[in-house]
């Protein structure tokens, strides 16, 4: 466990020192993303001009919502796909056999291989929305509450991590996987929103399916004070559960990697 | 070659397109299915709307403005850019240069090609759905169907002149990606895509009359669905036009001034 450690702490500080040289990058990526948030909040703006609710939510609550999405957004840019990004191209190019050979577990070898700060940069937006949120609001949050949705917003973490852990997998069979990747991209964009204005069989979809309700409105209701103790453990179900599938979906996978260099 | 030759070569040029979608239509379902924002922004509005209609928009103009929404960006789509911006960077670019045929024709028959392939597999459970949810909502009026064609094609050709644009950035900057990706986001935004024009504040919407983004989506959508009257339509029409042909200007200036500096690495 204490080599893990020490493994995690050194490829962090080589991909940092990596990414630290190419600090123009930040200019470009970071900017970039912020643009992008920004410009994906206009909607919000135009929605609660029309109302002071929507679906249950006022504009300060919604703001929790999109902040915890932004921020899931950045550790997604920033932390887990980078690393997958890789393991894609190693698959295509062959040279995913160093990686086995190595006589560490290859799932943490390929997770922690590679971080991209610059893109991490809407970590500042999601700060920016949870503060506008609360002066909204009139009022700023308990620490237990902030406690709270630290914890819910781990398990959302966990969630996002094997999604995607489970997209690469795939890449073992389909080669081309680069495309999934916007795939998903386009399904978590409805992340954004609280979870109670999808009706019918998308509430079903994002429920249970893919679970963006617990991905983003979970952790803001819980920074609300509003969380129930039943979506707590149904959070920490879900993660437990989409964590267990996806490593062992993984395992399945790389079993079938034939090398394509040789 | 003269532009007679090259007017011929079109047709042959636009099957062997069509072929080479065909050939990546897993892919091509795959971006499909990335374009349902539409469907999701609709889930959103419809919630918005339960208890009264926005402006216009009941809950029935939604699903015909935002189903709409899906089958036109269907017809107008073109990503051409990151084609460009590929064959530039890795030098192909000048195998198209040898050849007699103006490299940017090329590129938009091959983007027509991949349009009635995606058509095929997107467009008849959209246009079956906006039949049975939403056909009381379109409009009747064969003139304003027929404004709505030529609408359709003024947005396509705005789509592919943007793309066209920024993929010359290329030429002088390493790559141009980062630019259509911001050009993009302004696109989903300012288009109507996400949010009906109408819904936006005054100010803003003077803006985007004079920005090319409401002509590429959010025009030919209003078409269908009856928004305007003849005399707004032949109005917006005429801006639309405009804008083509001021887009084309931008391409042609910088298209010339770009493939002189094009130095074919790795080609």
């Amino acid at each position: 466990m204490r080599d893990y450690a020490s493994l995690l702490w050194l490829q962090l500080r080589t991909s940092l020192a990596l990414a630290m040289q190419y600090r123009a990058d930040f200019v470009t990526d970071g900017l970039i993303e912020i643009f992008w948030t920004v410009t994906a909040i206009v909607p919000l703006f135009v929605v609660y001009g029309q109302r002071p609710t929507v679906a249950g939510w006022s504009f300060g609550e919604a703001l929790m919502v999109t902040g915890f999405f932004t921020l899931l957004q950045a550790v997604l840019e920033g932390a887990i796909n980078p690393g997958m990004a890789l393991v894609v191209e190693q698959i295509r190019k062959g040279t995913f056999d160093f990686v086995l050979l190595k006589p560490k577990d290859a799932q943490f070898l390929v997770s922690t291989a590679r971080v991209l700060p610059w893109r991490a940069a809407n970590v500042l937006t999601a700060g920016a929305l949870f503060a506008y949120g609360f002066s909204r609001l009139g009022r700023g949050p308990s620490a237990a509450d902030v406690a709270g949705a630290a914890l819910l917003f781990l398990a959302a973490t966990i969630i996002l991590y094997s999604l995607w852990m489970l997209s690469v997998s795939l890449a073992f069979y389909v080669v081309k996987i680069d495309n999934l990747t916007f795939l998903f991209g386009a399904v978590f964009d409805a992340a954004r929103w609280p979870a109670s204005v999808f009706r019918g069989l998308l509430h079903v979809l994002f429920t249970f399916v893919v679970p963006l309700a617990v991905m983003t409105t979970f952790p803001a209701k819980a920074l609300l004070g509003q969380a129930s103790a039943r979506e707590a453990l149904g959070a920490a179900a879900a993660a437990v559960a989409t964590f267990a599938l996806s490593r062992a979906v993984w395992k399945r996978a790389i079993g079938r990697y034939t090398s394509a260099s040789s | 070659m003269s532009l007679r030759a090259s007017v011929r070569a079109v047709p042959t040029m636009l099957r062997i397109g069509v072929s080479e979608a065909l050939a990546y239509r897993a892919e091509m379902l795959v971006w499909i299915v990335s374009t349902t924002m539409p469907l999701i922004m609709l889930a959103l509005w419809h919630a918005v709307a339960r208890t009264a209609p926005i402006g216009r928009f009941g809950g029935d103009q939604l699903v015909a403005y935002f189903l709409s929404m899906f089958v036109v960006r269907q017809l107008t789509g073109s990503w051409v850019v990151w084609l460009m911006n590929m064959e530039v960077r890795d030098g192909t670019l000048a195998l198209r240069l040898l050849r007699p045929v103006h490299p940017l024709l090329a590129y938009a028959t091959s983007s027509l090609a991949e349009l009635p392939v995606r058509g095929l597999l997107a467009l008849p459970l959209a246009i079956a759905a906006l039949g049975v949810f939403a056909g009381g909502q379109l409009t009747r009026d064969p003139l304003l169907w027929a404004a709505w064609a030529a609408a359709i094609a003024g947005a396509w050709l705005i789509t592919l002149a943007a793309n066209f644009a920024i993929g010359c950035l290329a030429l002088f900057i390493e790559s141009s990606n980062k630019v259509m990706d911001a050009w993009l986001a302004l696109y989903f935004v300012l288009s109507g895509y996400i949010v009906p024009v109408e819904l936006f504040p005054h100010r803003l919407r003077a803006a985007i009359d004079w920005l090319p983004f409401r002509y590429q989506l959010g025009l030919p959508v209003e078409l269908m669905t009856g928004a305007h009257d003849h005399a707004e339509a032949l109005v917006l029409l005429e801006r639309q036009w405009a804008m083509v042909a001021i887009m084309f200007g931008v391409v042609a200036f910088v298209w010339r001034r770009g493939v002189r500096r094009f130095a074919a690495y790795g080609g």
